[in-house]
This record gives C-alpha cells, sequence and structure tokens, in this order.
C-alpha cells in the first residue's frame, strides 16, 4: 500500500466520523434547547467550544449564526458537516482506484445533496430531516466499506481515521458539556440536570447503552465512567484506543504508536470519578486530546511520510 | 406521442441510423423502433435516469477552477447510441490492427537504422521538424519492439460512407473509461435492451490492457507490479486514470510516491518500505518524465526515470520517444509505411492528404486552397490552420506565402462532412456530427475495442466534439447481427 494512499484512508475514515458526530452533536443539542429553561443560550456558544471556535464568535452567539458556522460554512471552516463531507470526498476522489466503487458513489451522492440541502438545513422544521440523512448515510457508507472492501491496510487505516476522530470527539464533548449548565438558584433544577446528562449521552447516542450497561440513574460519576472507560460502548474514550491498538498490530513498524495508546490507556485507568472536580476533569480531557494529537503525528511520521500529513496540514491549514 | 423517425429527415447528411427518407438503417431497426414506442414523457425520464446514473457515478472530467470548489464537471451523455454491424467492425478492426503495427515499425526503424528513410520512402528531413523525436532514444529496444502499447486513432465517416482515419494519437491517448462508463450507464437505462439485442460487450478492456502491460515487465515470470503514473487530481483525465487503475487493481502513483535507487530500478514508497515496480503505464507527457532528462521544472515526473527505462530496469507505456509517429506530416506517409514494412495495401484510408512537400501535390493545393484544409505540421489544437470554404481572399494570399515559403511543413486535406447521429435536443432527435475513438492495445498481441469513446458536437452544425468546447459521448454499439 502507498504511503500516500494511506493517509487518504486514514483521513478519509476522519471525515466521514466527524461529520456524524457533528450531526448527531448538534441534533442532541437542538432537542436540549427546547427542553432548557428560556435564556439558557449558552449551549449553542458550547457548540463553538467543542469544535474549538469560540473566539472567533461573540459571546451571544445566536443559534442561527452557529448552526450555519457548524453546518454549511466550508469556508475557511474545516469542521462544517459539509466541509468535512468535501473533504471526505476529495480524500475519496484522490483513491477512487483502491476503495469500491460503491461507496465512492453513495459519498459522491451524500455530499451532492447534502451541499444542496444544507441551507434547508438552517431552518427549524429542516433540520431534523437534514441531519438524520447525514448520519444514516454516513453509517451507510461505513457499512458499505465493511461490507466489500477487502478487510486488509487499507481497511485498518480506515479504521484508524475513524477510532481516533471518535475518541477526539468523546473527548471533547465530555470536556465542554460536562460544565454545569444550570445556575443553582434554578427550580426544579434536578430535572434539568437529569435533561443535561442525558443529552451528554445521546450525543454519544449512548443512552440507551448506557442503560443496559449501568443499570443506574443518569448520574455524573457513572455518565463518566461510561463515556471514558466502558470497553464495550463503540464511543466510550477506553473502547476507541482498544480499537486503535487492535488494528495498529497487524500493521508494520506500529511499536511507536503502540507505546503512545498504551500510555494513554494507563492514564485513563487512573481516573478516579467521583473525586474528579470539573477542573480536573477538564485538564484530564485536554491531556487527552494532546495524546489524540501524538498518535495522529506518530501515524503521519510512521506510515504516510512526513510530507502527507505536512500538505494535509497546507490544505485544512 | 414519443419519436417519428419520418419526421427525422435530412437529406445532405449521412446519419449511422436513419437513412435519407427518414428509415431506420437495418442494424438499427430495433433500437429504432424501441425508441419510437416510447411516450415523449418516458424518454425524458430516461435522458434524466441517465443524468442521475452519471452523477451518482462520479463520471466526471475535470477542468481546473481557480477558486478550488467545483473542479469536476458532469460528463455530457446522449441517451441515443451509435449503432454499427459486426461485419462492418471487423474490418475497421483489422484496419487498425494493421495501421498500428505498422507505425510501431515505423517508430523503431526511426530509432535504429531508418531504413525507410534509407530507401527513399520517407523524407529524412522531416524528422529534423518533428517536436516528439528524441535523440534520447536512438538504439532503445523496448520488448516485442513495440513503442506505441496504447494508441487512440480519431475515426470519422464522410458523407460517401466511408470510414477514414483522422489522425493518430500514439503519447497518451485518453476517453476509454468513458467508453466503459457509457456502456454502465446505458445497462442501468436500458437495461430492457441489453441481453437479446446482440451489443458487442466492451468490459474486457481493462483486463486487456493489464496483461498488454504486463507482457512488458522486465522480470518475466513472477507477478509483475504495474503501476499507473498519473499527473494528479487536477489533470483533466484524473477521472480515467484512477477509473483504470481501480479496474485493473494496480496502484495509482504520483512521481512523489516513486524513486529511482542507485541499482538503477524504480521503487514506490508503501507503508512496507520500498517496493519495485516493472511496468509504469505512465499518464504524463515525455516532458514532464524525468527532470534529469526533460524539462528540469517539472514535479510530475520521477528523477532517473529514464535512466531506469535505458538500463531496462522497468517498462514505460507508452515508450518515450513514440510520438515521433503523432504528427500531421507523418500522419500522411502512413499508407507508404503500410506497403513499405508490411507490403500490403491500406484497409483503412486515411484522409487524402496532399503533401505540400511534394511537387506535384503542391501544385494541386495552391490552385484549389478554397475547397481544402491546410495544416502546419507542428501545430496542434487547431492553430495555424486554414479552413478554405469559410477564408477569406487575403488569408489564402498569405497562406500561398507560408506554403511556398516552407513547403515541407503543411498538409492538405478537403473538408470532410461528418456524418450524424439522432441526438435528445429539448426532447426531440436531431442530427449531430460525431467521431470515434477506439484503442489499439500492442504488446505481444494487439487487440482492438469493440467500438470505441463516440463523441459528439452537441452544437447544431458543430464540428467541435472535444468535451472541453461542449462536446458530448455517447454509447457505441457494434451488433452482431449474426446472432
Amino acid at each position: 500500500m502507498l504511503s500516500r494512499v494511506a493517509g487518504n484512508i486514514y483521513w478519509l475514515g476522519r471525515y466521514l466520523e466527524r461529520a456524524e458526530d457533528m450531526a448527531r452533536l448538534i441534533n442532541v443539542n437542538a432537542n436540549l434547547a427546547l427542553d432548557l429553561p428560556k435564556g439558557l443560550s449558552p449551549i449553542w456558544g458550547q457548540l463553538l467550544a467543542i469544535t474549538g471556535a469560540s473566539d472567533d464568535f461573540p459571546e451571544d452567539v445566536g443559534e442561527r449564526q452557529v448552526l450555519r458556522y457548524l453546518i454549511s460554512d466550508s469556508g475557511s471552516n474545516t469542521v462544517s458537516i459539509i466541509a468535512s463531507l468535501a473533504y471526505a470526498r476529495e480524500n475519496a476522489r484522490t483513491i477512487r482506484d483502491v476503495i469500491p466503487r460503491e461507496s465512492w458513489e453513495t459519498l459522491n451522492s451524500v455530499y451532492l445533496q447534502a451541499k444542496d440541502r444544507s441551507q434547508q438545513a438552517l431552518t427549524k422544521r429542516g433540520r431534523y430531516p437534514f441531519l438524520q440523512s447525514v448520519i444514516t448515510e454516513c453509517q451507510k457508507i461505513a457499512g458499505i466499506l465493511s461490507g466489500t472492501m477487502n478487510h486488509d491496510d487499507g481497511y485498518t487505516f480506515l479504521k484508524l481515521g475513524r477510532s481516533l476522530e471518535r475518541g477526539d470527539m468523546t473527548s471533547r464533548i465530555i470536556d465542554i458539556r460536562s460544565e454545569n449548565l444550570i445556575p443553582d438558584a434554578t427550580t426544579n433544577r434536578t430535572t434539568f440536570e437529569n435533561l443535561q446528562w442525558m443529552s451528554v449521552l445521546r450525543s454519544l447516542t449512548g443512552y440507551q447503552m448506557y442503560r443496559r450497561e449501568m443499570q443506574v440513574s443518569i448520574k455524573r460519576e457513572d455518565v463518566l465512567r461510561f463515556l471514558i472507560q466502558s470497553p464495550k460502548f463503540p464511543r466510550a474514550i477506553a473502547r476507541c484506543l482498544y480499537e486503535l491498538s487492535f488494528s495498529l498490530e497487524t500493521l508494520p513498524n506500529h511499536k511507536s504508536v503502540e507505546e503512545i495508546v498504551k500510555r494513554i490507556e494507563k492514564q485513563l485507568k487512573k481516573m478516579d470519578y467521583k473525586r474528579l472536580e470539573q477542573g480536573e476533569l477538564q485538564n484530564a480531557m485536554d491531556m487527552l486530546q494532546i495524546g489524540f494529537a501524538q498518535i495522529h503525528n506518530e501515524l503521519s511520521l510512521t506510515y504516510f511520510g512526513v510530507d502527507a500529513a505536512e500538505e494535509q496540514k497546507q490544505r485544512v491549514a | 406521442m414519443g419519436i417519428d423517425w419520418q419526421d427525422y429527415r435530412y437529406p445532405g447528411l449521412y446519419d449511422e441510423l436513419i437513412e435519407p427518407e427518414g428509415k431506420p438503417r437495418p442494424v438499427a431497426m430495433r433500437l429504432a423502433e424501441h425508441l419510437a414506442g416510447l411516450e415523449n414523457e418516458e424518454l425524458n425520464q430516461l435522458k434524466q435516469a441517465a443524468e442521475l446514473s452519471i452523477q451518482e457515478m462520479g463520471i466526471t472530467f475535470t477542468v481546473y477552477d481557480q477558486e478550488g470548489g467545483s473542479i469536476d464537471r458532469q460528463w455530457p451523455f446522449d441517451i441515443i447510441p451509435r449503432v454499427s454491424s459486426k461485419k462492418e467492425w471487423d474490418v475497421v478492426a483489422k484496419g487498425l490492427t494493421q495501421r498500428v503495427q505498422a507505425l510501431n515499425m515505423f517508430i523503431d526503424d526511426i530509432y535504429h537504422q531508418q531504413k525507410i528513410i534509407k530507401d527513399g520512402v520517407f523524407p529524412g528531413q522531416l524528422l529534423k521538424k518533428s517536436k516528439n523525436f528524441r535523440s534520447q532514444c536512438v538504439g532503445v529496444n523496448p520488448a516485442h519492439g513495440i513503442w506505441a502499447h496504447i494508441c487512440g486513432s480519431d475515426l470519422v465517416r464522410h458523407d460517401d460512407g466511408q470510414i477514414y482515419v483522422l489522425e493518430d494519437n500514439l503519447r497518451v491517448p485518453s476517453g476509454v473509461s468513458y467508453m466503459l462508463e457509457n456502456r454502465q450507464v446505458m445497462k442501468r437505462v436500458f437495461a430492457d435492451l441489453f441481453g437479446d439485442f446482440g451489443i458487442m460487450p466492451v468490459d474486457d478492456y481493462p483486463s486487456q490492457l493489464f496483461d498488454t502491460l504486463a507482457a512488458l515487465s522486465p522480470r518475466p515470470g513472477d507477478d509483475p507490479q504495474v503501476v499507473i503514473l498519473t499527473p494528479g487530481i487536477y489533470n483533466s483525465a484524473y477521472f480515467e486514470h484512477a477509473y483504470l487503475a481501480q479496474q485493473m487493481g494496480c496502484e495509482l502513483v504520483q512521481g512523489s510516491d516513486l524513486v529511482v535507487e542507485d541499482d538503477d530500478c524504480v521503487y514506490m514508497k508503501t507503508i512496507y518500505g520500498l517496493d519495485r515496480v516493472d511496468v509504469i503505464y505512465r499518464r504524463i507527457d515525455d516532458a514532464f518524465l524525468d527532470p534529469d532528462v526533460f524539462l528540469a521544472e517539472s514535479t510530475l515526473g520521477v528523477a532517473g526515470l529514464m535512466r531506469a527505462w535505458l538500463k531496462g530496469k522497468v517498462a514505460l507505456a507508452n515508450a518515450p520517444g513514440a510520438g515521433v509517429a503523432d504528427d500531421k506530416v507523418v500522419y500522411a506517409y502512413v499508407p507508404e509505411m503500410i506497403r513499405y514494412y508490411l507490403d500490403q495495401d491500406i484497409i483503412l484510408p486515411n484522409v487524402p492528404t496532399y503533401k505540400c512537400l511534394e511537387k506535384k501535390d503542391l501544385a494541386y493545393v495552391l490552385e484549389h486552397l478554397e475547397e481544402l484544409v491546410i495544416k502546419p505540421a507542428n501545430e496542434s489544437g487547431g492553430y495555424g490552420l486554414l479552413i478554405g470554404p469559410r477564408s477569406t481572399k487575403k488569408e489564402r494570399e498569405t497562406f500561398t506565402r507560408l506554403i511556398k515559403k516552407d513547403p515541407r511543413n503543411y498538409i492538405a486535406q478537403p473538408t470532410l462532412n461528418l456524418s450524424t447521429v439522432p441526438t435528445m435536443i429539448d426532447g426531440a432527435p436531431e442530427p449531430r456530427h460525431v467521431d470515434l475513438r477506439p484503442f489499439v492495445l500492442s504488446s505481444n498481441q494487439a487487440h482492438v475495442t469493440m467500438g470505441g469513446l463516440t463523441r459528439v458536437a452537441l452544437g447544431k452544425g458543430s464540428l467541435v466534439v472535444n468535451s472541453s468546447q461542449g462536446g458530448g459521448s455517447k454509447d457505441t454499439w457494434i451488433i452482431d447481427e449474426e446472432n
């Protein structure tokens, strides 16, 4: 497998996952916004914080502005759904010879449709069907790839990209959304707190699985334990790391990357959720994100040739 | 109401499907009946279905757009195919095989003893003017003596009913992927027509291409490592490069993926380290192949590639220097080449060509400028042409001076009236001019595609079939009437 191609498949995996995650996140946020007491608009600002873009917007940024940025903006923004799909498509186009034709055709039509309909997505009524179709179509592409592509090195790089992006997204969501939204004086405080933690779970489609695995009510420490340490939930950070090291084993020269993964896994095991204050939690999540970036750099260095990483950086920049 | 072929009457044009009095030709009878049996609405639905398939399949050609975003344009496609009988095609295929065989012998001769020049059949002075003659290639012996492994010749039918060869593309001819994709689209859209219709399949091209390339490997016996070298996603034919790599299951590489080591072998950079490459189907021009030998500023090529090729460590298809036979004046000598090398008469005629180099032709050309198209030898893309019937007196005087000054640089051809195929324009069929590009593969054996890429000029009366200038394409059906 060509180094350049390995890099492209890896990024294809990342961008596909990013588009899907973003769609889920917006969807759940929109739902939550309907339930929260009036005037609690910071939840839209939080979405910007998750993508690291809050500095570019005023503090009282409104729903429509945020949505435009996260859904349809394709200028400087590389995290919007449309931009992610465009990058996924671009990477796929470069490796059309490697991925199954059906997956390319699906991705191509998803991108074209999403681009066509992204304006509708900014309306309250058009939003849900748009986001839902992005989610299902991304899942469909993942399914086609899993079901028709050789599970060879190329597929391994796809999984690496997906797992890394997924773990990274989970850590970002925990980082931002664990902050208490609800002022202490609010009546029905518990109800709203419950809603908040449910929405964190739902952003990661984890509500139902949380109930099945934990069989306890929605509590901060349990939700955190589930999202960070569960070995079974596919979007839990520990699970993503497990997928990473499992995938790496089939690749040549994987020692240096694996060491970083193992180190992060160790950090995770040491966390004590009961006593984790908000500040410490956020520090821990920041550490994780730095770890993920290290994994990415090491992958680029080992497999894609430094050039590939540089090139991608330039394109993203 | 659907199509009534009686309304489709265009005397004075040769139509591939419909005779002048509005009766379908025998080979097109069933297709014409099928189309006539459709309601207008159904025809429109078919057209839309075809367009949708093209969009979904991502069949595109690339136009570089400064703003970056949309660099792909959809492939313009017409749903009414061009139809020919297998009986006629067999003759065309034989003619193409003969032609490409002679062209390859010519190239090999030119880079060795130049017997054809010594024997006075081909004027040696023409070589000195050739832009595509590569002195670096003198004395090289590519496998099987073949230089042009993939050739795309452009064919046209004149209103006399005869098919002529308009030109041969021996460097990096493109279009074959569109031939294959057009068929895929038609199968999706006209599923009910295939099967009992005797339409000859075209899908074996990628495997024929792979066999052709694999036979060039300098390390026979092993599984040869064949790669396609592309200039990258901004090239107008990138879609085709990716498509062929996918269909052949070989790597699609860019110059930066390859490296020539001290052992003169070519390697590609993989996640496992360096991996030796045996055969490169290069889709970049000679001039960009190797910055050490040709254009130093080329970033598309691979430094040392020519060294590896000259030492026989890697095969290049087409071979560098093959373009020497891809030249308008050389074209004029193909009938002589076929007689000289093969001792045969030409099966598929050239467009009659007057070589101003020869006294008798020169006199004729100067007297008949008004009826002829005058082409300079070393220009391409329509530069420096004189189209006689549309020229002014002043232009003709200029050309008379130019030709007299340097007669060997000019050829002249009669103007051709290209044949037409019914094409859906605003919901009804109208005649539009077409040409046809079949592809000929040569290494240890020869293979001609069943049909080829039919390009159609979509503007009324237009003869410009290029996709970048409003041209489209059609599927090409070779029908075996005996079945």
